[in-house]
């Protein structure tokens, strides 16, 4: 018989992320802990990204469907917010499928993160034309987890998944 | 042990970080260039994810305190101008681009050592926000250090235009390190440090810190500026108009 935990986990390894919807909310590490209470009731504990991650209220739901669907009747998600969310939680698996979606994913452990005035993560490689010849167009791009970047080689402007 | 005094003090980093959110996000769509657009607007996103953070923790404590049922909708929407606690700086006209950065400069550098001190308190809730807003709050203090930089040493009219926002602001400022009961940790003492870090951005900047000017008070304890008056109507019309509506 299959491990409940492991039945769980499963079903939630199929949920996508809704802005980044190659990822899985598993992939992010946005999944902290799976509670099992009984056959019927379980606590899904989840983090946001980013603070003001406007997807946490989508992801929660779509959670509590997924497990309505196989039968689970009592689910509760809970917010938690310590440890805080690192790119580090992210699976290989899933820096690949971003990478194969035209994202870079992040490249450094997120203890580089400070850096110094003026000073841009550089050597970040181009998803399309996989070239190191990049630079940073802007630290915000169109989520709060990505920066902006363009390839100086292809010439093709990159979204790059920011170590955080 | 729950207290006026922890419900106070959420209640103010609630406050301030979502009133600083309403003022920045009116530069949503008018940015100077679109990539700056997108900055303030992240940025401003950040700062609404915090303040939903300390509204929630301080809807728990009063609701188990004075067995209510406030939530971060009741707190924000359904409060007037005398209970909000923010700072006065918050609710200042954006004015120029160069106005709208400082202030964001000043706020996120006092921010940035204030967090710094509350990770380490004893509330764990409080202590837990405070982890994951500094890793955003870094950004934010970058970000604006380095436009402070590129408009001081700029040209001719950039930097008369950061002289002016230090004039306007800096009044603003002396409220940070105004002690009062209900704070979490002594803010007072992190003052030479916001001083060391403003000093050395203005530095590179070519702008001075002013020197014996009077500091306005007030925001803390609900004594506002004529404006906030204004931001609370616009932000709370729909509520106000169609009470309990939900998106």
């Amino acid at each position: 018989m299959i491990n409940p935990k492991e039945h769980i986990y499963s079903i939630l390894e199929k949920i996508p992320d809704p802005e980044i919807p190659v990822l899985t909310i598993i992939d992010l590490g946005i999944v902290r802990d799976v509670i099992i209470i009984d056959e019927q009731t379980i606590e899904i504990i989840i983090t946001p990204t980013y603070s003001g991650c406007p997807a946490m209220d989508v992801i929660s739901f779509e959670i509590k469907l997924a497990l309505l669907e196989t039968g689970y009747k009592n689910i509760k998600v809970t917010y938690t917010l310590s440890p805080a969310w690192t790119t580090d939680w992210m699976s290989e698996s899933g820096k690949r499928k971003l990478l194969e979606y035209g994202i870079a994913p992040p490249k450094k452990n997120s203890s580089r993160v400070n850096k110094m005035l003026f000073e841009e993560e550089t050597n970040i490689n181009c998803p399309q034309c996989n070239s190191s010849n990049t630079n940073q167009l802007s630290e915000f791009g169109s989520t709060a987890c990505k920066s902006l970047y363009k390839c100086n080689d292809c010439n093709e402007v990159f979204d790059y998944f920011k170590c955080h | 042990m729950i207290n006026q005094k922890i419900i106070n003090a959420t209640l103010h980093l609630a406050d301030t970080t979502l009133i600083l959110a309403q003022k920045n996000s009116e530069w949503c769509a008018h940015g100077p260039i679109l990539e700056q657009d997108i900055a303030i607007t992240n940025i401003t996103l950040d700062l609404i994810g915090q303040s939903r953070m300390f509204y929630q923790y301080a809807a728990e404590l009063i609701n188990e305190l004075e067995n209510k049922t406030e939530t971060e909708d009741t707190l924000s929407y359904l409060r007037s101008e005398r209970e909000f606690k923010n700072f006065l700086i918050a609710e200042l006209p954006n004015g120029d681009w160069a106005q709208t950065i400082l202030r964001q400069f000043f706020f996120s550098s006092f921010q940035q050592l204030l967090f710094e001190k509350l990770q380490h308190i004893e509330d764990k809730q409080i202590s837990a926000i405070a982890v994951k807003s500094l890793k955003e709050i870094n950004y934010h203090v970058k970000w604006s250090s380095e436009w402070v930089i590129r408009l001081g040493d700029g040209t001719s009219e950039s930097h008369s235009r950061m002289v002016k926002a230090i004039e306007i602001l800096w009044p603003y400022t002396g409220e940070f390190f105004n002690a009062e009961e209900n704070d979490l940790t002594e803010v007072e003492k992190i003052k030479s440090n916001w001083i060391q870090k403003i000093e050395a951005v203005f530095i590179e900047a070519n702008l001075l810190i002013p020197q014996n000017i009077f500091m306005q008070l007030g925001g803390k304890q609900g004594f506002h500026t004529e404006h906030l008056g204004y931001i609370l109507t616009e932000m709370q019309s729909l509520q106000r108009a169609y009470p309990w509506l939900e998106w």
